[in-house]
């Protein structure tokens, strides 16, 4: 197996996401492992990918690439396959990489399988784990011809540093002309107030069980404290307490962060059809037969406006702020 | 302007999976997917800036996917194309993306649309495979689109803000739901939805070899349906003044925070 | 305390309407049906016949010679019922072009039993000769809708779902049409960015078949003085369908607990429970909603209900593939409306109050009284009529009372007044009415308004299952499982009292199956975006109108 993975990055920074998935690659078996970096001014993140288990970095370094725009990646990732024989490329999901891995496939006619939050061999098959219908059934796919293309759910695996070094292959860059047509005008900077709910590896939500809008406040210390968004359930946005953009539910969003933590959310099934993939769930409620309690990893029954604060300092005092 | 909506028509309700076929059961009713109404939408609003065009929908589908496409019609698309055909089903990715791409050819059309995502999670980001078929530019997640002289301009999201990029005619775009609150059709949309042209080909005829559709033409496959993974232990504890600090602790345990 | 009490600030007049629209801008129909169930389909299905032969009409009826509007998402989203039909209707409708076996039926019914239960046990008790069912079929309504909805499209009706009826619209006299409902309004009711109004639909004849409490049924029936003598009860239905690994070998149906049979509690009602196919079984419970104790709630009788060892058995470690709720017009004969028509407008199916009690159907009264709607249309459009003078549709009054759907209403008609008596009194009037066939009792026995019911509390609720989520299920995943999806800032559709006493808001909590109401410390709450327009709040003490169009549960196994 030749694997090779996607290394998306930004602000001079490789994506964690991405090095996750690098470490994954790591970790599978029959396998050299290689790592593509693409951009403009990005050689020296090439020692990174190294750390993480990639044994040679192919870099493709070009103003030509400067913005995150995906085509051009196809066509430098596609030269690579055909020149160095990678039968499996693996990708972080990003909105960049998914345009990327879609366009790939196309260009390879490989097969593509996403939201895939696990891969492993399988009687010499590659087998990927993917959740379907809203995470209440897990599917296994695979591939039927080569090369493969695995695109991960974001925050599937930690980067796991192994402390090695990679040798560099520099790319020659060849772009289609259809490849550079579109044009950045304005590339997007980071986002002031913290991740959107979308996004967000962390969510704090607040249900009924806040008692009143005032005490949305303990839900967004919590959020603030962990890096993380706010979040709410339909009673709440209904009674205008909070947004609707922050509705989490079958009639709003469905988000499936690292962490979840419920404040006073009963857990109707409205609701946990938008969180229910989440990693880990937190939730604290008065009600100790509070549906949530069914499909959290931990439940506290306890008094949200005693538990939340104390939380939020506890948070607050470990990570040194 | 020539503009061809890609639209897809779903399973309704919850969605369940075929244990013989592993796939989605698209046996019963089905609707259209609800992120191509916001396709259709901007379709329509670009098509009555410029005060001419047509507004093309494209679905590749069982023959019921026309309730899908009567829908679209409804709204105000002018015209609609079925590619439906037994040996299409069980497309992927691959598959699904040469098959439309020689649809798209045919209609030869200045902009090509798409939703965000499919309703039933079984879509995935199939324009980026069609705009490379097509060999013509591709901007996903638009929050806004605007057109002038054979050049959009797309302010798009990405997990770092908004990006703007510009891009020629044609080209293939891709609708985030931000983008627009879809129109819903006036009665006497709906009843003249049926008598606009709508037109069902088949593989054949749109030239498409049977080894490159359906099964044949995929490169993935679905193995198995399991249970998701037990969420392991659940713990469950009362508060007298600690909850807080077992919290901070099985957070630190899991490598959270 | 009576829900009659605290009426709803309802007016009838705020749904009655002259066109508004610019004549340009109305939409015409030839004959335009309200609502896409067994009554409407039915009626459309027989003007798409009639009018085959009648190439003359048919051009005079325009470009649209036959709509059928629906409220519901597609035909079936809002159909709901048990259901154990008799085929006759039917057979007459589609005679020499459908056979029963081409329609979509779970089979024929092969055997009964009814039951009398106790907690623990289930006295198998002879079936009242009112409630056999030889030769009739197990059916979903909900499937059987679409396939109706086909034929009718085939037979030339133009299908138009997603569009709630909201206004009658009437000048000089008679019934020209409905105007349909707006959307995309807020929750204030305010126009948000992609506004849609309605529009006048005006039409040659309206057919109102809008079902159970059928909107402007109400307010036909209220204009036009059609009501009769005895006001219109109700029953709620619950019910769920489930997969079950061992076939079902017959129809059941049964009585007794969970109900109390002491006339204080005016608990009537039994459960169903019918195979559908091999490999699915649909059961509900229905209770008359006379029933006086807030603490009642149907659904919760339905969750109690399944762990009856008799039940539990059935279903066998099975699951639950859909719920949903509705009300059954229980008045029977003696609430019937003393006319069926006006000028303009002619009324058929439940929203008329046909349906047989003791029998439990109203399935092919429905069917029936749609075709004979169009009969007596398609007669008032011959050349030289006019179907808006007074009288010009009497004809289907006629053929109504002429039918089978009149005999047999009039047989059974005081079998469920006198069930307000209790379970004992009313099983005795029960049986010696059904010997007598309808001649006992001599004087017609009265019928009392659900909602003038006096209000008792117990604690009846101290016996209702916590969900397990896999036997019994909470309101709430029980509403995801009818898939309803409304969206949550429509405004509220459900005409209300707020400031109540809380003793009138938990009956409201209890009673609706879909957890739209919750007593607060001034009253009451309402989530409209929860309802499945089952038509209970109606009833008793509220007034239910139709939401935005295509809002609501989307059933397609009930």
């Amino acid at each position: 197996m030749s694997t090779l993975v996607f290394l998306e990055h930004h602000g001079g920074e490789l994506s964690t996401a991405a090095l996750g998935v690098l470490s994954k690659g790591a970790s599978l078996a029959d396998t050299d492992l290689s790592a593509a970096i693409i951009g403009s001014s990005v050689r020296q993140l090439a020692d990174e990918a190294g750390k993480f288990g990639a044994t040679k970095v192919y870099v493709a370094d070009d103003p030509q690439l400067a913005a995150p725009l995906p085509q051009p990646r196809v066509d430098v990732l596609a030269q690579i396959v055909r020149d160095k024989g990678i039968d499996t490329l693996l990708f972080a999901n990003s909105v960049l990489a998914a345009d990327v891995a879609a366009g790939l496939a196309a260009r390879l006619e490989a097969g593509v399988n996403w939201d895939l939050t696990d891969l492993v061999c399988e009687d010499g098959n590659l087998v990927g784990k993917r959740p379907a219908l809203q995470d209440s059934v897990y599917v296994d796919v695979g591939w039927t011809s080569k090369p493969r293309i695995a695109l991960f759910r974001s925050g599937s695996f930690d980067p796991v540093e192994t402390g090695g070094t990679a040798e560099v292959d520099d790319v020659e860059v060849a772009l289609e002309d259809f490849s550079s047509a579109a044009r950045m005008i304005d590339q997007a900077h980071e986002a002031g107030e913290g991740p959107s709910i979308e996004d967000a590896e962390i969510i704090v939500a607040g249900g009924r069980g806040l008692g009143g809008p005032e005490n949305f406040t303990l839900v967004e210390e919590l959020a603030k404290a962990l890096g993380g968004a706010v979040g709410a359930t339909r009673a709440v946005v209904d009674a205008g307490w909070y947004p609707y953009s922050t509705q989490v539910g079958q009639t709003g969003k469905t988000v499936s962060p690292k962490l979840y933590i419920a404040c006073g959310i009963s857990g109707a099934i409205q609701h946990k059809v938008g969180m229910q993939g989440s990693g880990v769930i937190v939730a604290i409620n008065k009600d100790p037969n509070a549906p949530i309690f069914e499909f959290s990893d931990l439940g506290v029954v306890g008094d949200v406006h005693q538990v939340v604060p104390k939380l939020t300092e506890l948070v607050k005092q470990r990570r040194g702020q | 302007m020539k503009i061809a909506v890609c639209v897809k028509h779903i399973p309704e309700g919850h969605g369940r999976l075929d244990p013989g076929t592993k796939r989605l059961d698209r046996s019963g009713e089905g609707a259209l997917n609800p992120f191509d109404a916001n396709a259709i939408e901007e379709a329509l609003r670009l098509r009555d800036a410029t005060g001419e065009g047509e507004v093309v929908l494209v679905s590749l589908g069982p023959a019921k996917a026309q309730d899908a496409l009567r829908k679209g019609l409804a709204m105000g698309a002018d015209r609609a194309l079925l590619i439906s055909d037994d040996a299409a089903a069980g497309s992927d990715l691959v598959a699904t993306s040469h098959t439309l791409a020689k649809a798209l050819e045919r209609e030869g059309a200045d902009l090509i649309l798409f939703g965000q995502q499919s309703g039933d999670a079984d879509g995935a980001v199939l324009w980026a495979a069609i705009a490379d078929r097509l060999r013509v530019p591709v901007v996903s997640q638009a929050a806004e689109v605007t057109h002038a002289d054979g050049t959009l301009t797309v302010k798009r999201q990405t997990e770092f803000g908004y990006d703007v990029i510009e891009a020629p005619l044609p080209a293939v775009l891709a609708v985030s739901d931000a983008i627009n609150e879809p129109r819903y059709p006036s009665l006497k949309g709906i009843m003249g939805a049926k008598s606009k042209p709508q037109e069902i080909v088949s593989l054949g005829d749109l030239g498409i070899e049977a080894d490159r559709a359906g099964e044949q033409g995929s490169r993935t496959e679905v193995y198995a349906l399991n249970e998701p993974p037990a969420r392991g232990d659940s713990r469950k504890i009362e508060d007298d003044g600690s909850a807080a600090q077992a919290v901070v602790d099985f957070l630190a345990e899991k490598r959270l925070i | 305390m009576r829900p009659a009490d605290f009426p709803p600030p309802f007016d009838a007049r705020d749904y009655l309407a002259a066109p508004t629209d610019p004549k340009d801008e109305r939409i015409e129909v030839g004959l335009l049906v309200v609502g896409a169930g067994p009554a409407g389909l039915a009626c459309a299905i027989r003007l798409g016949q009639l009018l085959e032969d009648a190439p003359q009409l048919r051009q005079r009826l325009g470009e649209v010679p036959i709509a059928v509007l629906d409220k519901g998402k597609q035909a079936g989203s809002h159909l709901l019922s048990g259901a154990v039909v008799n085929p006759r209707a039917l057979r007459r409708l589609f005679r020499g072009r459908k056979r029963i076996e081409e329609m979509p039926f779970y089979g024929p019914v092969l055997q009964e039993s009814v039951y009398f239960l106790t907690p623990k046990s289930a006295l198998r008790i002879p079936t009242p000769p009112t409630m056999k069912n030889d030769g009739n079929y197990v059916a979903s309504l909900s499937k059987l809708g679409r396939w109706l909805s086909d034929q009718a499209e085939e037979a030339g009706a133009m299908l138009l779902p997603e569009t709630a009826a909201e206004k009658l619209l009437l000048a000089d006299g008679r019934v020209q049409g409905v105007r349909t409902g707006d959307k995309g309004r807020g929750r204030e009711g305010e126009p948000l960015g992609n506004f849609e109004p309605g529009a006048d639909v005006v039409a040659r004849v309206t057919v109102l078949a809008e079902g159970t409490q059928g909107h402007l049924t109400g307010v036909a029936l209220d204009r036009f003085g059609l009501g009769g003598d005895n006001p219109q009860v109700w029953a709620l239905g619950v019910k769920e369908v489930w997969r079950v690994a061992k076939p079902l070998d017959r129809v059941i149906h049964t009585m007794g607990w969970p109900l109390r049979p002491s006339a204080k509690y005016r608990e009537f009602g039994g459960s169903f429970i019918y195979p559908m196919g091999d490999d699915m079984v649909t059961l509900g419970m229905v209770v008359g909603l006379d029933y006086r104790d807030t603490e009642l709630s149907v659904h919760d009788l339905l969750q109690e209900l399944k762990t009856h060892p008799l039940v539990r058995k059935l279903l066998g470690g099975g699951e639950r593939l859909a719920w949903g709720a509705k009300t059954i017009p229980e008045g029977g004969f003696l609430a019937l409306p003393k006319r069926f028509h006006a000028p303009g407008v002619l009324i058929c199916g439940d929203g008329a109050g046909l349906v047989n009690v003791p029998a439990l159907k109203g399935i092919h009264y429905a069917i029936e009284s749609g075709s004979l709607a169009a009969d007596a249309a398609v007669a008032a459009l011959q050349p030289g009529q006019t179907p808006s003078t007074p009288g010009a549709l009497a004809a289907y009054d006629e053929s109504l009372r002429q039918s089978f759907v009149w005999r047999d209403l009039q047989e059974v008609r005081n079998m469920r007044q006198a069930f307000g008596r209790g379970f004992w009194v009313g099983g005795a009037y029960a049986g010696m009415m059904t010997a007598s066939r309808g001649r006992f009792p001599p004087a017609d026995l009265e019928t009392e308004r659900d909602a003038d019911q006096d209000l008792i509390t117990t604690d009846r609720a101290r016996s209702y299952p916590v969900p397990d989520g896999k036997l019994t299920f909470d309101k709430l995943s029980s509403v995801y499982a009818s898939g309803n999806k409304t969206r949550d800032d429509q405004p509220n559709h459900i005409v209300i009292r707020r400031d109540v006493p809380t003793e009138l808001a938990q009956l409201w909590e209890r009673m609706c199956p879909a957890q739209v109401y919750e007593a607060t410390e001034s009253g009451v709450d309402v989530t409209p975006s929860n309802c499945v327009q089952c038509g209970a709040i109606t009833a008793k003490g509220g007034r239910l109108t139709p939401p935005e169009g295509g809002s609501g549960p989307e059933y397609t196994l009930t």
